[in-house]
């Protein structure tokens, strides 16, 4: 048990890794999601089939098996680019994958909320609007995007504790996060159940954490709705 | 892309196919016996079990089952205790404690899933199967059961695609799944497409099976919400 205190340091870059991680897919995730589910609601029909399409892959394919694709396959495709061109071979950082691969899968479910909650807002009164001649950017950002941001927070509130969960695969294409590291340790030390239940410990104080912040946030937009 | 490598090797990928779906069946069988009595018991909100149940779920929602799964296989070992106990000849397998570790996770789901289904039962239901004079045992049996998994059937739809999904973890501790197959592939003639790929496109296929089969079950046990008791 003594040995964990050891490898305190270590392990707090670790989370460090992992909230990085977590942070930057999910700020990717939302922006896929805005595009995505834009694209959904006013593309044309082939940008909608091409929407339909990335969301059928990133819900469809298990995540483990996506990141691994995006690992050896971006790999050897960036290398076979740069090939062409007389450059030298380099190596995709497991980070930047990481970070890549959940943030399009998690953007393929934050672009199906950020769908439902555009739908939800009552169609009358972006006609209302529309008839005190408000102009369309105006109707976004006045009357629809407020209310969105309320509609989609239980959406938005799961997808990131599901991400967050998610961000241990990382691990497994390299990157030194909680879980690698904490898998590391503990073969080192011969104490690999100390080592898992401090991981199990950071997930469920973040879990607790941000599931509780986002859940007040909800409330507090839920006020008067 | 080398399609005949992948048609030579297609005897790797139908034992991984067999093994994923040995896994992921195994585990939701196993969960959902856990489930069912966790999810009626919650219902009842008995003082100190409650918390207890309460604390089981939580942990297994919130956690990757990757680490779970971690510290059943590599965790446990650890200990002398268990090295030297009749556990071991069940714990040393890394199917059995990717089993151990599926099923308690989804089972913590499936638990959280039956209870909103059973809390929704319509009162109705209940006040007129007591009026007939069914005990409180038959009243679950044959009415708040039936029809929480009836109404359970969307989510848990979703929770068997997840549970597919998630089985891919078994890769990770040497079981030679789907992915397993695929990786094996890839490393057996350098690749980096072919197996993989391979690996989402069954993946993607088993989860529009899925998909499909539960939207026929919904087609069929949800066109109209009759009582379980005229069915």
């Amino acid at each position: 048990m003594d040995k964990i205190v050891g490898y305190g340091p270590i392990l707090i870059g670790g989370m460090g890794v992992t909230l990085a991680v977590a942070f930057l897919s999910m700020a990717l995730a939302t922006l896929l999601g805005g595009v995505f589910a834009t694209l959904s609601l006013r593309g044309s029909a082939v940008l909608r089939s091409v929407t339909t399409g990335y969301t059928t892959i990133a819900r469809g394919v298990p995540d483990l098996v996506l990141m691994l694709l995006f690992f050896f396959g971006g790999e050897r495709a960036i290398n076979a680019v740069r090939a062409a061109f007389g450059l030298e071979r380099i190596s995709v950082s497991p980070f930047v994958i990481g970070v890549l691969t959940l943030g399009f899968i998690f953007g393929a479910f934050l672009a199906e909320t950020f769908r439902g909650a555009y739908l939800s807002v009552p169609r009358g009164q972006v006609e209302a609007a529309q008839a005190i001649g408000l102009p369309s950017h105006r109707i976004l950002s006045r009357i629809i995007l407020p209310q969105m941001l309320g509609l989609a927070l239980p959406g938005f509130t799961n997808t990131w504790l599901v991400l967050l969960k998610s961000t241990a695969i990382v691990s497994i294409v390299g990157l030194q996060d909680m879980v690698g590291l904490a898998d590391k340790a503990g073969k080192a030390t011969r104490e690999p159940f100390v080592f898992m239940l401090a991981v199990i410990l950071f997930f469920l104080a973040l879990t607790a954490v941000s599931g509780h912040a986002l859940h007040r946030l909800e409330r507090r937009h839920r006020v008067g709705v | 892309m080398r399609i005949d490598l992948i048609s030579e090797n297609a005897d790797l990928f139908v034992t991984g196919i067999s093994m994923t779906l040995k896994l992921t069946v195994l585990s939701l069988a196993i969960g959902m016996v856990i489930a069912l009595p966790v999810a009626v018991l919650r219902g009842m909100r008995l003082p100190v079990i409650d918390k207890v149940l309460r604390g089981y779920i939580f942990a297994f929602r919130g956690t990757p089952m990757l680490v779970q799964t971690y510290l059943i296989y590599y965790g446990l070992a650890q200990f002398e205790v268990v090295r030297d106990s009749v556990f071991w000849a069940v714990l040393k397998s890394p199917f059995n404690c990717a089993l151990i570790a599926f099923s308690l996770n989804t089972a913590a789901y499936t638990a959280e899933i039956l209870r909103g289904a059973l809390e929704a039962t319509p009162k109705g239901e209940i006040e007129a199967a007591e009026a007939i004079g069914l005990s409180p045992l038959q009243v679950l049996r044959r009415i708040t059961i039936p029809g929480a998994f009836r109404r359970a059937l969307p989510q848990y739809g979703n929770e068997v695609i997840l549970m597919l999904h998630g089985s891919t973890v078994a890769s990770v501790i040497t079981i030679q799944d789907i992915l397993g197959a695929g990786r094996t592939l890839n490393g057996k003639y350098y690749l980096a497409y072919e197996g993989l790929v391979t690996a989402a496109l069954l993946y993607l296929a088993l989860t529009f099976l899925i998909a499909a089969a539960f939207g026929l079950g919904g087609r069929k046990w949800l066109a109209h919400l009759r009582p379980a008791a005229t069915r």
